[in-house]
């Protein structure tokens, strides 16, 4: 809720239309087209034509997802090209929506503690998005952002991959954790919640107090 | 001495469960490729247009690939014209017989090898020494597997995986001198038993890096002299060439030796730069008699064909996207399995050895992107192993738990009332699943990490809740 939060703080008139469910990536990035296709075209039909100016997502993943993967890497049916054309260019992930979309730098939020980011893959490399996050929290009122090294190399997590391959994950994750503690901060944040989640599973592991929180959750929530 | 182990396809796995627990492999793995990624990153920066330069070299490949029969023929002509003989060869084996006819029909005491990746994807070592041949490999990284008996574990660096320590030890063991790790001392002892060895030899074999169709010129780059040697000293050279080789002049030439050499060593420029076109001419005072080149298919003309994974034959092997990859530095070259392994390994590998036998690889990566962003000629590996993963999925059906939970997952969410459903009966299951430290338990991933609790209410319901309130 902290995503609708801020937005309608912005003035941004937010509706959800609950007949949504997956955008269908986990089946897309195991190798599974046909089951990832009936997903994308059940969301395009939901979204295309909802009457709304723009989709906004709190994950870099699935926006990656819809504006690069559907009708590129993978196939639609002819009939729904057009659709995933126009929804493609409406869909937008938080931070970049509010940075690049609205022109905001600054939500007015308040936060007290030492935050560093996390670049998760996909925001990084499909959707560009290193500076939005940055240039949100350096504006949160009490927030120290501190740099953690090596913020862009993977978390590990990789969806199927963290269990296909899981002592490869887990050893990506531990080099992770480690660049995380070295930071100082005490939470990471990001813009894709499966990372943190594979973050905060080792770190909690660990005993660390060193909290994951998505970046929606410290631009609208309650300031700690 | 000189046998190698073979790559036979295995469990993956089991290859990378041998090697990432060992941290002295991994400590080995992560100091070279940071030292290169950290040249490299500093020699880049020279460029301030290097993003328009890796384009650049882009549309030039893809160019060559475009047109691979005109440059082919004219590449083929242009090297004949200079007096070299060139040969075809439609797959390993094709290619290694050929190699191996050369060979003993020149050589009687030994063949010397420079640094080749081509010759590595034909198994062209054992085969020589099953002709009863002596090969000599000595590049100084691939000196170092052969005494080992390994095969390279990656494409620029092959010794990569061994600390100078294991270097000393090898090095004392295999030849029986007193141990040092001194990389100068070690350097200079393979010199000098290497120096000797290339007095004797009467057959060269190289790779090579870039072969220039307008001239029928090919190019190698190499950092100790030993290639320049392997192709001048010996009376016959023969260079093993895989057809993507090709670029269309010597003016293409340079924008390439700039994007290789810095995105493998970090060099702005190799230490030898050899360009040969034909043997010796009468003229000259030295240099082999006879240059044959062998043109090896082995699998590009199936990709050429491909529209997809023509791109894949942009490769210049320059071995960055290995260096950057979070997954090759947990488990080395040895850990895939194949003779090219890191991201673009586990995209050309399907090819050379069969979609079964690599089966597994196009799996076996987080599709961070990392590769694809320092790719010099900006192949989208990361998107080509999502590819693959697909065609795996299609043409072997998956694992049949995968695929009835991938079945059951879309059924689910193809209807909200479904998902919302399942969502619901999630959380009422999850309790009984709870682990001690406050999170739920899952098989695998529990091992390592904890499994976050289920949010007590769904998105869906907060939002109904917020909006009545409101
Ligand atoms: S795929 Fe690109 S980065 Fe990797 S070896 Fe080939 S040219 Fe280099």
């Amino acid at each position: 809720m902290n995503m609708v939060r801020v937005l309608e703080r912005t003035g941004a008139d937010v509706r959800y239309d609950a007949k949504q469910t997956c955008c269908g990536q986990p089946a897309f990035n195991t190798g599974y087209h046909d089951e990832s296709r009936d997903m994308a075209l059940h969301f395009l039909d939901i979204f295309d034509g909802d009457g709304s100016d723009y989709i906004v997502a709190p994950s870099g993943s699935c926006v990656t997802m819809v504006k690069v993967f559907y009708g590129s890497l993978l196939e639609l049916p002819e009939e729904y090209r057009e659709k995933a054309e126009r929804v493609r260019s409406r869909v937008h992930e938080f931070t970049s929506f509010l940075v690049d979309v609205l022109g905001k730098n600054s939500v007015g939020a308040e936060f007290h503690g030492r935050v560093t980011v996390h670049d998760s893959c996909h925001a990084l490399r499909e959707l560009r998005i290193r500076e939005q996050p940055r240039l949100l929290l350096r504006n949160v009122k009490g927030l120290e952002l501190v740099e953690m090294d090596a913020a862009d190399v993977c978390c590990g997590f990789g969806g199927t991959f963290a269990v296909k391959h899981a002592s490869v994950s887990t050893a990506m994750t531990e080099e992770k954790v480690e660049s995380i503690l070295r930071s100082g901060a005490d939470v990471v944040t990001g813009v894709d919640s499966s990372c943190l989640m594979n973050i905060s599973g080792m770190l909690k592991r660990r005993g660390s107090a060193v909290r994951c929180m998505h970046i929606a959750d410290i631009l609208g929530g309650s300031g700690s | 001495m000189t046998s190698r182990t073979p790559i036979i396809p295995q469990n993956l796995k089991l290859l990378v469960e041998e090697r990432i627990h060992d941290d002295g492999l991994r400590g080995n793995i992560r100091r070279a490729t940071h030292t290169s990624l950290g040249k490299r990153a500093a020699v880049v920066e020279d460029f301030p247009r290097w993003e328009e330069m890796r384009t650049t070299a882009h549309d030039i490949k893809k160019h060559v690939m475009d047109n691979l029969a005109h440059y082919l023929e004219l590449f083929e002509r242009q090297a004949t014209e200079a007096g070299a003989q060139v040969h075809f060869a439609r797959d390993a084996k094709e290619a290694s017989s050929i190699v191996c006819g050369l060979a003993r029909e020149h050589g009687e005491r030994v063949i010397v090898k420079s640094k080749s990746m081509a010759t590595e994807e034909i198994h062209l070592n054992p085969a020589l020494q099953q002709s009863g041949l002596r090969v000599l490999e000595t590049d100084l990284g691939e000196y170092i597997v052969q005494l080992a008996e390994e095969p390279p574990s990656h494409i620029t660096a092959p010794a990569l995986h061994k600390s100078r320590g294991e270097i000393g030890r090898l090095f004392s063991e295999q030849l029986g001198i007193p141990y040092t790790d001194d990389p100068e001392e070690l350097t200079a002892i393979a010199r000098r038993v290497l120096r000797e060895e290339f007095l004797q030899a009467d057959v060269g074999i190289s790779g090579v890096n870039f072969g220039l169709a307008e001239s029928g010129t090919i190019c190698i780059v190499e950092n100790e002299g030993n290639a320049r040697l392997s192709t001048t000293l010996p009376k016959v050279h023969i260079a093993v060439m895989g057809i993507e080789k090709l670029l269309p002049d010597a003016e293409s030439l340079g924008l390439f030796l700039n994007m290789l050499g810095r995105s493998a060593t970090g060099q702005r420029i190799t230490c030898y730069t050899s360009l040969i076109t034909g043997p010796k001419r009468s003229t000259e005072p030295d240099g082999p008699e006879q240059l044959h080149i062998v043109l090896l298919d082995n699998g590009r003309s199936t990709m050429h064909a491909d529209p997809k994974l023509r791109e894949a034959l942009y490769c210049i092997r320059c071995g960055a996207c290995m260096n950057i990859c979070p997954v090759y530095q947990k488990v080395g070259g040895h850990g895939y399995g194949s003779v090219y392994s890191g991201p673009i390994g586990s995209v050309v590998t399907p090819v050379f050895m069969g979609e079964q036998a690599a089966h597994d690889l196009p799996f076996a990566s987080s599709l961070c992107g990392a590769c694809a962003d320092i790719c010099p000629v900006r192949i989208d590996i990361h998107h080509h192993l999502l590819d693959w993963r697909h065609r795996m999925v299609e043409g072997q059906d998956g694992p049949l738990l995968e695929r009835i939970a991938m079945r059951l997952f879309t059924f689910t969410a193809l209807s909200a009332l479904r998902f919302d459903l399942a969502g619901r009966l999630a959380r009422l299951f999850a309790p009984f699943l709870k682990h001690s430290a406050g999170g739920m338990r899952l098989p695998v991933w529990s091992e390592t990490r904890e499994f976050p609790n289920l949010p007590e209410k769904s998105f869906k319901q907060l939002w109904k809740e917020d909006r009545e309130r409101s």
